[in-house]
């Protein structure tokens, strides 16, 4: 029986070895621009 | 740091560090509750007693493994080692901007009580970007942005259609520029509809990368604030421009952008009435101001918009069945393509990579700041020269907010919006509490739906 389901996710610890590049939307440009969010963004890295 | 709670069936597991996602029984959502408190002859015999009706004690024992492997491999209790590169992705793009909020009007065409900006004139007097003061603009962008490719320019108010023709003037500027000096122009337009017409239309729909439409919803409730000069409501006039603004958009993003008050916390009825309008990518936030304010927020709405963002995340799910989705902006999350880990403790970028430029060339940390003259960075012809304040805004991360060491939501939202902290605590790196409360709901909802959806993946 399976308990636990691990969903598939972006490696975080990871990212840190390959991310930062700058070039994804800044964080409350062109939606809410009232609250600040990072999760509802693409990695734009094309490297 | 991990993070557990049930909704909508699914018991949830969220790995902070690593951002990594488990779903699972609840033998192993009580398991892995009491993983730390003690050996595993100790958490077996536990987790038996409670469970003896679910589950061997053999297979609890391995259960117990599978989670000290997921604990090896980095995807539970992983640590977080992230506050030595948190202020890397700010220093290694320092001095560069990528995106602007063009003021091109402190002016509107609607009085709503509620405006953050004051009715569009961020406390100052009215006026209109002229065509120069934009096109600098638009060249001190470039001039600045580095090796960065893709730059984004936001068309704001005030209301920015009452300066159209300078709007498309400096689009057409844009483009005529942006292959030479290597850069993709992105432009957004914010607008509250009233002056939309065919040329706004075929113009934006154009151009514009994303619209942002402002509606919040039924019509009594759009209606109480979102009212013209005269006090007469809105939403009859404009609702039917922004049908035909979308309907011709042909698939482009755009957002209907509402605004929920102490007058609407029930605000799953507006987002329902958007729908019913045919409108499918949607966003509600929650207004922003004094909170003494009558539209403000108050302790008792909290549980009745937690419920709403509940029953929003089932409605969601629903529709998925039914085969009419739709999006709402805080629940868009992409949990195998979404941002680095430099992203998501570096903050939002105000003052640094972003930054707004009022009608006259002044700049601003960001388009909250417009008005409070303490903020003001310089302007777009002598760029930033106030780098005091300026470094405030460099130095804001997750990990210089206090709270958000706690906190499990905080590789998610990155540290909050840096005016709603001043507003709330007289600093940049203060919390605003009731913001973040919100904000974790939020989350919670958008990960369950998430779950929902790659376990019921055809």
């Amino acid at each position: 029986m399976e308990h636990i389901k691990t969903i598939n996710t972006r490696d975080l610890c990871e990212s840190a070895q390959n991310g930062g590049c700058g070039e994804c939307q800044t964080s409350c440009q062109s939606a809410c621009k009232t609250s600040c969010g990072i999760a509802n963004q693409k990695c734009e890295n094309n490297d | 740091m991990i993070h557990q709670y049930q909704q909508n069936g699914y018991n949830i597991v969220l790995d902070v560090a690593s951002g990594s996602v488990h779903a699972v029984d609840i033998v192993a959502y009580d398991l892995i509750a009491a993983y730390l408190g003690g050996d595993k002859q100790k958490v077996v015999d536990e987790i038996y007693a409670k469970h003896a009706d679910q589950a061997t004690k053999e297979e609890i024992a391995d259960l117990y493994d599978e989670v000290t492997a997921l604990k090896e491999a980095g995807k539970l209790f992983a640590e977080d080692n992230y506050e030595r590169i948190a202020g890397t992705l700010k220093a290694r793009t320092s001095g560069v901007v990528k995106a602007l909020c063009l003021h091109v009007a402190h002016t509107c065409n609607l009085n709503c009580s509620y405006c953050f900006a004051s009715q569009g004139r961020y406390h100052g007097e009215r006026a209109v970007m002229s065509y120069e003061v934009g096109k600098r603009a638009l060249d001190f962008l470039v001039e600045n942005s580095g090796s960065r490719h893709n730059l984004e320019v936001d068309f704001f108010g005030g209301e920015p259609l009452l300066n159209w023709d300078v709007v498309k003037r400096l689009v057409e500027y844009a483009r005529s520029i942006e292959k030479a000096k290597g850069k993709r122009f992105r432009f957004t337009l914010t607008t509250n509809g009233v002056a939309i017409d065919d040329d706004v239309i075929e113009f934006s729909n154009r151009e514009m990368s994303n619209v942002v439409l402002s509606l919040d919803g039924r019509k009594e409730v759009h209606d109480r604030y979102r009212v013209d000069l005269a006090g007469k409501g809105s939403w009859d006039k404009i609702v039917p421009k922004f049908q035909r603004f979308v309907k011709l958009r042909g698939g482009k993003n755009y957002y209907m952008r509402g605004t929920f008050t102490h007058a609407n916390p029930d605000f799953l009825e507006d987002i329902k009435t958007m729908l019913d309008l045919g409108f499918d990518q949607l966003s509600m936030e929650p207004v922003v101001c004094d909170p003494h304010d009558p539209s403000a927020l108050t302790e008792e709405d909290k549980a009745v918009v937690y419920q709403q963002y509940e029953e929003l995340a089932n409605l969601m799910i629903q529709r998925d069945r039914e085969g009419k989705p739709f999006t709402f902006y805080h629940y868009m999350i992409d949990l195998t393509g979404g941002p680095c880990i430099y992203k998501r403790i570096s903050g939002c970028g105000s003052g640094t990579e972003y930054m707004a430029v009022t009608p006259w060339g002044d700049l601003y940390p960001c388009h909250q700041f417009v008005g409070d003259d303490k903020f003001k960075l310089g302007d777009i012809w002598q760029g930033v020269v106030n780098k005091e304040v300026q470094d405030q805004f460099a130095q804001v991360n997750v990990y210089a907010h206090p709270e958000c060491r706690d906190c499990w939501a905080r590789l998610y939202c990155s540290g909050g919006c840096a005016a709603n902290a001043y507003h709330a605590t007289g600093k940049v790196t203060g919390t605003y509490q009731y913001g973040c409360d919100l904000f974790r709901k939020r989350m919670e909802c958008a990960i369950m739906v998430a779950v929902h959806r790659e376990l019921n993946k055809q």
